[in-house]
């Protein structure tokens, strides 16, 4: 046994917290290792170097490094090992950065527990065996979920390259929040004419499939293989004989709040979501349909000229395989109701600033004739409010939702285009216009639009003799101020969803308090989930704009036609492995396992014993824990490998 | 003066792990107690390795995993729980004090709360080893009455 | 209901009679046993807070030690002061252990940091509307009044957490079942100047007159309160107001135990109604109220 020993300084980041030559010292102490050095950087070329020419030179067959969090660099060095012609896997790391150094402050300590974690990795690392990985197909097809901006720009860029997409899309229609959207900063091009080409695009690719009104039910599977259920949901509408009239929406006697137009005006019960829908078919709410409940009108069957109303249509469970799947879900609005300050929504004409779009659009309730809901009249004075649900810790939104400040002052140029001799107050803390031409744009809103920014918060708004008054503070002017106003527009603050939260559990992916989903690292994976072949993309990630959105989403779908330009991908051979002589056949084992990576076999004197599936195996260990005999080992985690790590610690360093 | 306790942490890839990282990126002052074994789930603990630990002269063990529902395999933190409780149930029988073993739930994003858990369960630690100074022990812990033991098992945070 | 510890507090011992006079009564009728704390001194007020916050703490913790020596479990106080007061102390001693064994040992003080604390109005809220209705013997359905809440009687949100700090409702619904017509308005919680009224008037006589005009806005005849410094502002100041303001409000202000008094069959003068500086005998003779 040849263990070599490398302790990084990490610049001094490790070294300013634990004393890394005392640690290489103690190193060397301990039995099988036979040289322990200090490095710089030992991720750095230099490092990496070192590492390999001690591994030639003093014939090491075993490594451990006392860096950073195996978390960050394991693969960098495994590289390493492979390179100096050593198995990657007879490699340890001891966490001596991200759970030593930088979490204490004593400096005798931390080198205690330094040497402590050295300890053990040189006891793991001795009982380490060389794995190798076997190698599995590559599905070629992706999985796109949502039909926003951001899944349509990943499924188009995938489909391009010439493979196969199909794109899950929860609401009837493609298109997301940016559908609703007027005109988009920093230039203002109109929302509709830019996106509406990309949905008829994305409907008419020969590469891509589109279930609209479906969902994901179940994932299996892992990188290359997964196995995906996708319901789709009964539109009650034969999708193969409609061909979008609208007759039937029209004549629906039945009427509920509008979702597309957020409740400002109302649909029928069979409905189109909005005039350039992708795909252009109405469904039927199934919850308010009185054909549905009680048998009875029917009135859309009776005038469709295709006979294509199909009540009797079932939800149906399609099961696909996919190599690769890009997650992008997209954002809500906060609740803001829960801002009594505001009026807890009892005020009609105050609205979201996602309502104030529909206002705006042309194909909105109000035609793009800016109107105020309660009577339908043209407003005069209208207030924008920032930061309704962002950088507020009091109501357990702290992050900011980095669209609030561009959008208000897009609503001020959009507004004073419309009612030129209307007023627009926009109340803000700060305003945050840091990409490409949007200092520019606020700048602009100012000078050219005359939008009246007020530096301050909004602490109340009430009714008084019909007209909305909002009290607050000008912190610039140190005074309070009163400003009656027609119409409150509330920038709301964006939040990530349930439905996505519930995804995530299905897909094994993890997301934050907030229901946005978790990068695999914030700065150098930014599109990677915590789990192989998801990527993720959009505002699902994090509140993002349409530039940025657009621009995850091909760097997702450029991850993806990474993954899937191998025909062949390797498996971890971190996976279970059964030792027949040990095994009595109980099989607890296939009880408790996840994957189903447990099977029979039968043995040649007839007696059963398990097997390990190696290319279903996840490598949880599960099966090892459970296993009476002790005859299911993990690779890389077996009893004697843990057990030598804690005896690391115990036994030297007896209490 | 007593040295500081020390405590194995067993701690899944998936969450805990990289929340014991996330204190770490957010620099989140903390004991210098807790000697971290990586596993991929708690799901792989056998019980006798914490035992043997307690056993072999660890002050404690802190097992964390992910949040129900949020297990990288499905189930793995929830077989762990069962596992664990019934083992610190069986802890009175062999002499060890049932609050030396903590298993806790902390994601990926918990960076905060591994740190409280961590001096939580700590300052719990040293309380247990400073009622043994003046007991005749050698290394082993003292055995305390079975009532005492069995009402202990609400503590963890489940 | 049980016996609680009833803490007055220095305002309903002088300027605010009247609201210790109306809220005994209602208590009484409602079969609420006050039992005013022996000997209980000063809240600490503003003053105790601004200085220091261990103070304010003591000075509160002493009346709730004093409860705490009788075997009373709860302690009311109609008072939004000094409820606030006596509210973060019992809080401040629940968390902070430390301070609780500080004070125990140093001054004495030994405070049942299980015990309750509440606001009369939150007090009432507990019971059944049956119960309140039960007592109504003098139909006020011609009464038009709001519920002026002021700043402090549901905040700190964090502290106080019976009712909507923004919108808040219980004053509305004891008055609705005493019979009364409440209407709905915005300023339930807007600031009444509070003491600015000494050192800075202009700001409390318009922020007083705001409340004022909401209220005439809304159709109301009066406004119901239950704070002494908010009764203080919008009525003994009710002529100044007209004054700084140019305006001709004659809108009486009644504590919402007055109010809950009259429909429980008391005369206003047992009520104290009388001691007010904006007379409200034409509006209780047009609710068809006898005066004697």
């Amino acid at each position: 046994m040849k263990i070599g020993v490398f302790i990084c300084h990490c610049g001094n980041n490790i070294s300013a917290a634990v004393g890394v030559e005392l640690v290489a010292r103690h190193a060397l102490r301990l039995p099988g290792v036979v040289c322990a050095h200090t490095i710089h950087h030992a991720c750095s070329e230099p490092g990496q170097l070192l590492i390999q020419k001690c591994i030639r030179e003093k014939g090491l067959n075993r490594v451990v490094i006392g860096a950073c969090s195996p978390r960050v660099h394991e693969a960098t060095f495994q590289r390493v090992l492979v390179q100096a012609g050593l198995n990657p896997y007879l490699l340890e790391l001891a966490n001596l950065r991200e759970q030593c150094s930088w979490v204490h402050e004593d400096r005798e300590a931390a080198t205690r527990k330094a040497i402590d974690l050295i300890d053990m990795a040189v006891g793991k690392v001795a009982r380490l065996q060389p794995l190798l990985s076997s190698k599995v197909d590559v599905n070629k097809r992706t999985l796109v979920i949502g039909g926003g901006i951001a899944g349509i720009q990943a499924a188009l860029d995938v489909a391009d390259s010439g493979h196969e997409v199909v794109l899950v899309e929860r609401t009837p229609t493609i298109g997301g929040n940016m559908a609703r959207m007027d005109k988009v900063f920093p230039t203002l091009d109109c929302s509709a004419c830019i996106l509406t080409p990309k949905m008829v695009e994305l409907a008419t690719h020969p590469n891509i499939t589109l279930h609209t009104y479906s969902e994901v039910e179940q994932v299996s599977g892992f990188v290359g293989n997964f196995k995906v259920q996708i319901r789709k949901k009964a539109r009650l509408v034969d999708m193969e004989k409609c061909t979008g009239c609208g007759a039937c929406t029209l004549k629906c006697p039945i009427k509920a709040p509008a979702e597309f137009n957020l409740g400002l005006d109302k649909r029928g019960a069979v409905y189109i979501p909005f005039p350039q829908a992708v795909p252009h078919i109405p469904v039927i709410d199934k919850s308010i349909c009185t054909y549905v409940l009680k048998k009875k009108c029917g009135l859309c069957q009776k005038i469709c000229p295709t006979d294509a109303i199909a009540f009797e249509q079932q939800d149906e469970v399609l099961e696909e395989e996919f190599g690769a799947i890009i997650v992008a879900t997209g954002y809500e609005l906060m609740d803001w109701t829960v801002y009594g300050e505001y009026g807890h929504g009892k005020y009609k004409d105050v609205i979201t600033s996602l309502q104030y779009e529909r206002i705006l659009s042309a194909s909105g309730p109000t035609g793009g004739h800016i109107r105020r809901p309660s009577d339908g009249k043209e407003p005069e004075v209208i207030a924008i409010i920032a930061c309704v649900g962002s950088r507020d810790a009091a109501h357990g939104r702290p992050y900011c939702s980095s669209v609030c400040c561009m959008y208000s002052a897009k609503y001020a140029m959009l507004t004073r285009e419309h009612l030129p001799n209307s007023r627009v107050y926009i109340f803000y803390m700060d305003i945050r216009a840091y990409s490409k031409m949007y200092e520019e744009f606020v700048q602009r809103a100012q000078e050219k639009y005359g939008a009246n920014y007020v530096r301050g918060r909004v602490s109340k708004v009430f009714e008084r003799n019909g007209r909305l008054v909002l009290q607050g503070a000008d912190t610039l002017l140190g005074q309070p101020v009163e400003l009656e106003a027609d119409l409150v527009v509330l920038a709301v603050g964006i939040t990530g969803t349930a439905s996505t939260i519930a995804l995530a559990k299905k897909l094994n992916i993890s997301h934050d308090e907030y229901g946005f989903l978790t990068e695999s690292h914030p700065k150098l994976r930014p599109v990677e989930s915590s789990t192989p072949g998801i990527f993720i993309a959009g505002a699902c990630q994090s509140p993002k704009d349409i530039p940025l959105t657009v621009a995850q989403a091909s760097s997702a779908a450029s991850k993806v036609l990474g993954l899937i330009s191998h025909d062949k991908l390797e498996t971890s051979p971190l996976v279970a492995e059964v030792n027949i002589r040990r095994c009595v056949g109980c099989f607890r084992c296939l009880d408790v396992c996840p994957f189903s990576a447990i099977e029979e076999q039968v043995l040649r004197d007839g007696s059963k014993v398990a097997r390990v599936n190696p290319a279903l195996c996840q490598g949880c260990g599960l099966c090892s824990a459970i296993c009476p005999p002790a005859a299911i080992a993990l690779s890389g985690f077996t009893d004697d490998q843990l057990i030598s790590q804690m005896e690391g610690l115990c036994s030297q360093n007896p209490v | 003066m007593q040295p500081e306790p020390r405590i194995i942490g067993f701690l899944c890839h998936w969450c805990s792990y990289a929340g014991a990282d996330m204190a770490g990126t957010s620099r989140m002052k903390q004991p210098a107690s807790v000697r971290i074994v990586r596993l991929p789930c708690t799901g792989r603990i056998n019980p006798l390795l914490p035992l043997k630990a307690l056993m072999d002269g660890a002050d404690g063990v802190l097992i964390s995993g992910c949040h129900p529902g949020d297990c990288h395999y499905r189930e793995g933190n929830l077989y762990a729980r069962r596992k664990l409780e019934l083992l610190h149930r069986f802890l009175p029988f062999v002499g060890i004090e049932p609050k030396r073993l903590r298993y806790v739930w902390v994601s990926a994003s918990e960076g905060a709360r591994w740190q409280t858990i961590v001096e939580e369960f700590t300052q719990q630690v040293r309380e247990l080893n400073q009622t043994l100074e003046g007991y005749p022990s050698e290394g082993g812990k003292a055995s305390f009455s079975n009532e005492d033991n069995v009402s202990s098992s609400e503590d963890k945070s489940f | 209901m049980s016996k609680l510890g009833y803490f007055p507090g220095c305002s309903l011992e002088h300027s605010a009679l009247e609201y210790d006079q109306s809220s005994r009564y209602v208590c009484r009728k409602l079969g609420i046993e006050l039992v005013e704390l022996p000997d209980w001194s000063c809240c600490g007020a503003h003053a105790a807070h601004h200085t220091q916050h261990k103070l304010a703490c003591a000075l509160s913790a002493r009346n709730l030690s004093i409860a705490t020596t009788l075997g009373l479990g709860s302690v009311v106080a109609p008072c939004p002061a000094c409820y606030s007061g006596l509210k973060f102390a019992q809080t401040a001693l629940k968390n902070d252990p430390q301070l609780k064994e500080k004070f125990k040992n140093e001054l004495k003080l030994d405070c049942n940091a299980e015990g309750k604390v509440f606001s009369l109005v939150e007090l009432l809220s507990q019971l059944a509307p049956e119960t309140l209705k039960a007592q109504v013997k003098v139909d006020l359905g011609e009464l038009k009044v709001v519920a002026y809440y002021g700043c402090l009687l549901v905040r700190p949100p964090k502290l106080v957490q019976f009712d909507d700090p923004e919108n808040p409702s219980s004053m509305d619904d004891l008055l609705t079942a005493a019979g009364v017509q409440m209407l709905p308005w915005d300023y339930k919680v807007q600031c009444c100047g509070a003491v600015l009224a000494v050192s800075n008037p202009d700001i409390q006589l318009k922020l007083s007159g705001d409340i004022l005009q909401m209220a005439k806005l809304a159709g109301a005849e009066a406004v119901a309160v239950a704070c002494p410094l908010c009764h203080a502002n919008l009525d003994l100041r009710q002529a100044q107001i007209n004054k700084y303001c140019g305006s001709k409000f004659k809108l009486p202000i009644l504590y919402f135990t007055q109010v809950m008094g009259l429909a429980f069959g008391a005369s206003p003068k047992e009520l104290g109604i009388d001691k007010h500086m904006v007379a409200a005998g034409p509006l209780l003779s047009k609710a068809g109220i006898n005066q004697a």
